[in-house]
């Protein structure tokens, strides 16, 4: 009878997938479509070949470069964030959680204006090193303060999906591995760190993905001087007008960052397997 | 015509056959408890018989009526989870009402029902509690209030003490046998632990690997058990392969021994089951068989002993203390050695093999 | 030694909120700022709020945000909510086959999301403000999937059999049982969906047409033109009442659990 019940209920989940197949597999079959025509809807592979073009493979490499470094730069600052707050013992997780999500309510592109004020020139950052008697820093509409809005906009994706792997660990285990007489490092470095890998792997997609993509923090903080691949791409649909080539570079980013997380995930199996027992 | 009636049902789940034209009759006001080790075919039995699960082939009947294809919600049977499943949303009131609710009886009735079955699990004044604030054994006794207000023919019991510690677990199994004699109804019990198969049962089901092993009292399954998987699984036994000379007379271990048992032919393969605590000791030489002590532990009412007799080593127990070491001999009362037919199949082999 | 430890790590958090925090307390200060200017400090004032209700492209791009965000966040969580049950019970690989699909919107770049959802849009239907609920639905569900199924799995299908048990329907048994149990789940998502909604710029910006605008494309739109005060006090507003909810689910649930130990 619940067997039944079960099939049964397994139908709620009809509306959804035929959403899916319409709002997020057919969109994809388009995109793919236009990227393999032309203008005159003829078959051609242009639209791809046209990623060798010297500007697009710069772009393309720049926000590589950009985004690997944003992503390091995000779990360096969000792993002891991460433990910090898991080793407070707050009763009520959620309150962390929104804690990261609460700055969102402000408006994203606000957000990075502000940055804006905070690095020109004459802005805030420089008028306290100059107070400080430190010099003045002149990074904005350069590759560091596109990288730096990187960081500020995707630090929480890094640092919730940790803390969550981190409460995850079993105490005893830690505690077991104390008794057992390990230091701290050894603790962190041998049984932390390797329980919240999940944790880890999946906030290096959710930093690395979206840095390899955006276009407005470069556009807001590069000041049209930082060239990423997402630029590129929004221009081919804005300005350009030619959404053949603006989806065969889109499908080469999505190859991309398919490729990045896959290798991303073997290495995580070859780690695995090469765990010493 | 019988209470409860399984007649040739079957279940299999991703194409493991759980239980295999299964008969089993109940009869009114009777405890039965299912036993059998874990995967035996026991709580799926009690799962059909709760309306969960539908046999793959097979009728169950209730009172003579085909309930087969009847859900779980019409039937007049209800169920105590292993896990109490009681609904951490609501008060202990609101959990026990439930059912009531759902039937639509009076407010007056209902605060009644609550009362009553309360006082009947030794919870009184608890209606306003909140689940998580009970301990294990509490939330227990409010699953089997839940339970018994609505009035089932039948309840059943999913392995209800496993949760609990071992004292707590003893004073329930006399609770729940007080309840059954107050409530007079069908009890249908599942466990794992034979203890409390053998303390509250008037009948027992031995089950192993979907098929039913032996049904029989306490008393039988205990004393008499048919074939090895029993007499292994229920208490601790000496189970031994030997040769039936002829009536009254079985040779193991390279000596014959009297019997009482008759009828199985002369020159038989069987095997012998000796309960530790039939064995005497005796000083070398007075015995059947010598034998070196090689082991003895104290556990509080008796002394285990392994006592080797060349290849073969005993399990005894006694009241009294035994060197380490000291040679003794063994004997057995006739009455006390109980002849079973060897396995028939390989499968029951092998359900022997997989249980030690 | 753990004096030091203790010291450092609150010295560590106050720099990691300092740094998220940083543009939010620059954009208050903004929001007093008597100054057209985004770096001249021009006094106190509070006329960027008394102006902000007569401003029509603010108060149009928000109203539109608004039901966008609404109308997108509701339909999500319905849509996800009874996904998230139907999944709950489907053969292993079949489920899995689904929360593959489910991981496309999130684990894909917003950017060709956006444009491949706009070749959908404009094939079928034109762009417009239903074509942005459309996209944003799209990426809201899997929030409220991925919110709902923990509960669902943390919960034991022997409270759903005991309430058949005790004579419910099937659905008496999930009105009754398992929906009190996944309320906090759905509330979570629809917030996510909330959340991501209002915070979301790439989609929205391929996904709708010529004038439409929400608060994040007008802002893009408008850049060169210069920033309107009265969205700085918008957005302070917005913030505000984000961090007042903040205190209340969390003073609430903190008073729960007071009482859930005595």
């Amino acid at each position: 009878m619940i067997s039944k019940l079960r099939t049964r209920t397994s139908f709620l989940a009809g509306p959804y997938a035929l959403w899916v197949l319409i709002c997020t597999v057919l969109p994809l079959l388009f995109i793919l479509y236009y990227a393999l025509t032309n203008d005159n809807g003829h078959f051609t592979l242009d639209n791809f070949t046209a990623i060798a073009d010297p500007i697009h493979l710069k772009s393309l490499w720049l926000s590589f470069q950009v985004a690997i470094i944003t992503t390091v730069i995000c779990l360096i600052m969000a792993y002891p964030a991460a433990l910090i707050l898991h080793n407070l013992k707050i009763s009520n997780k959620s309150f962390v959680v929104f804690l990261f999500i609460l700055p969102m309510w402000m408006n994203f592109m606000l957000r990075i204006l502000a940055w804006q004020n905070i690095l020109s020139n004459n802005g805030i950052l420089n008028n306290i090193l100059k107070f400080l008697g430190l010099g003045t820093i002149h990074i904005l509409y350069t590759k560091s303060a596109v990288i730096l809005g990187m960081v500020y906009d995707f630090l929480p994706y890094m640092i919730l999906p940790i803390y969550n792997s981190l409460s995850k660990i079993n105490d005893d285990i830690v505690e077991a591995a104390a008794d057992l007489g390990a230091k701290w490092h050894t603790i962190l470095f041998r049984i932390t760190l390797p329980l919240s890998k999940d944790g880890i792997i999946s906030g290096v997609i959710m930093v690395f993905v979206p840095s390899l993509s955006s276009f407005v923090v470069s556009n807001l903080l590069g000041g049209g001087k930082v060239l990423l691949i997402g630029n590129v791409i929004e221009q081919e649909f804005t300005l350009a007008r030619n959404w053949n080539l603006g989806s065969g570079l889109s499908i080469i980013l999505m190859i991309f960052v398919l490729l990045s997380m896959s290798i991303m995930n073997n290495e995580d199996d070859a780690g695995k397997g090469g765990m010493p027992l | 015509m019988e209470f409860i009636q399984f007649d040739k049902v079957s279940k299999s789940y991703d194409g493991q056959l759980i239980l295999d034209e299964l008969d089993l009759n109940v009869k009114e006001n009777s405890f039965v408890t299912l036993l059998g080790p874990s995967g035996c075919g026991k709580t799926t039995t009690l799962r059909l018989l709760g309306g969960f699960e539908k046999p793959d082939s097979g009728n169950i009947y209730l009172n003579g009526t085909d309930i087969t294809l009847l859900p779980a919600n019409l039937r007049p049977i209800n169920t105590v989870f292993q896990k109490y499943a009681l609904f951490p949303h609501m008060t202990i009131a609101e959990n026990i009402a439930f059912g009531l609710k759902i039937q639509k009886k009076s407010q007056d009735y209902i605060n009644d029902k609550i009362k009553y079955a309360l006082k009947l699990v030794n919870l009184d004044g608890f209606e306003n509690r909140d689940i998580d604030s009970l301990s294990g054994g509490q939330q227990q006794r409010i699953a089997i209030a839940r339970a018994i207000v609505n009035e089932p023919k039948v309840l059943l019991l999913d392995e209800p003490l496993g949760a609990l510690d071992l004292k707590l677990r003893q004073s329930m199994q006399y609770e729940l046998m007080k309840l059954k004699q107050e409530l007079g109804i069908t009890f249908i019990y599942v466990t794992h632990d034979q203890e409390e198969a053998l303390t509250m049962s008037d009948t027992i089901v031995v089950m192993n690997q979907g098929y039913i092993q032996q049904i029989g009292t306490p008393e039988d399954i205990y004393n008499e058990p048919e074939n090895a998987f029993v007499a292994d699984f229920i208490g601790e036994s000496n189970i031994i392969e030997g040769i039936m000379i002829k009536d009254e007379l079985v040779q193991f271990l390279g000596v014959q021994v009297p019997c009482v048992d008759k009828g199985f032919g002369n020159m038989k393969p069987v095997d012998v089951v000796i309960r530790p605590e039939d064995v005497e000791l005796d000083q070398p030489g007075k015995g059947f068989m010598d034998g070196i002590i090689t082991g003895c532990i104290f556990k509080g009412v008796h002394y285990e002993l392994d006592v080797q007799c060349g290849n073969w080593e005993w399990m005894v127990h006694t009241t009294k203390y035994f060197e380490v070491g000291q040679q003794v001999s063994l004997n057995v009362i006739p009455f006390n050695i109980q002849i079973m037919n060897k396995p028939a199949s390989e499968d029951e082999e092998v359900l022997k093999e997989d249980d030690k | 030694m753990k004096k030091i430890k203790t010291a450092t790590s609150a010295i560590y958090m106050a720099i990691i909120f300092l740094f998220l925090y940083a543009p939010i307390f620059v954009l208050i200060v903004l929001s007093f700022n008597d100054s057209m200017s985004r770096t001249v400090w021009g006094g106190f004032t509070l006329q960027w709020y008394a102006n902000l209700p007569f401003n029509d492209t603010i108060m149009d791009a928000l109203f539109t945000t608004l039901r966008i965000t609404i109308c997108s966040s509701l339909l999500a969580t319905v849509l996800g909510t009874s996904a998230a049950v139907g999944i709950h019970h489907m053969k292993k690989h079949h489920a899995a086959i689904m929360l593959g699909a489910t991981n496309i919107p999130l684990l894909n770049a917003d950017i060709v999301t956006g444009i491949s959802l706009m070749l959908l849009f404009t094939r079928f239907t034109s762009l417009g403000e239903f074509s942005v609920v459309l996209a944003h639905i799209t990426f809201s569900v899997p929030y409220v999937i991925f919110n709902v199924l923990p509960r669902l799995q943390s919960m034991s299908d022997s409270c759903f059999e005991a309430a058949m048990d005790l004579g419910a329907s099937p659905a008496y048994a999930f009105y009754k049982v398992i929906w009190p149990e996944l309320i906090p789940g759905v509330l979570s998502g629809f917030l996510m969906a909330v959340t991501m909604s209002l915070d979301d710029f790439t989609i929205t910006y391929f996904t709708k047409g010529a004038g439409v605008n929400t608060l994040s494309t007008m802002l893009y739109t408008e850049l060169r033109k210069g920033i309107q005060p009265e969205l700085y006090a918008l957005s302070t507003l917005l913030f505000l009442l984000a961090f007042v909810m903040l205190l209340i689910i969390n003073f609430k649930s903190r008073n729960q659990e007071v009482k859930n130990e005595n």
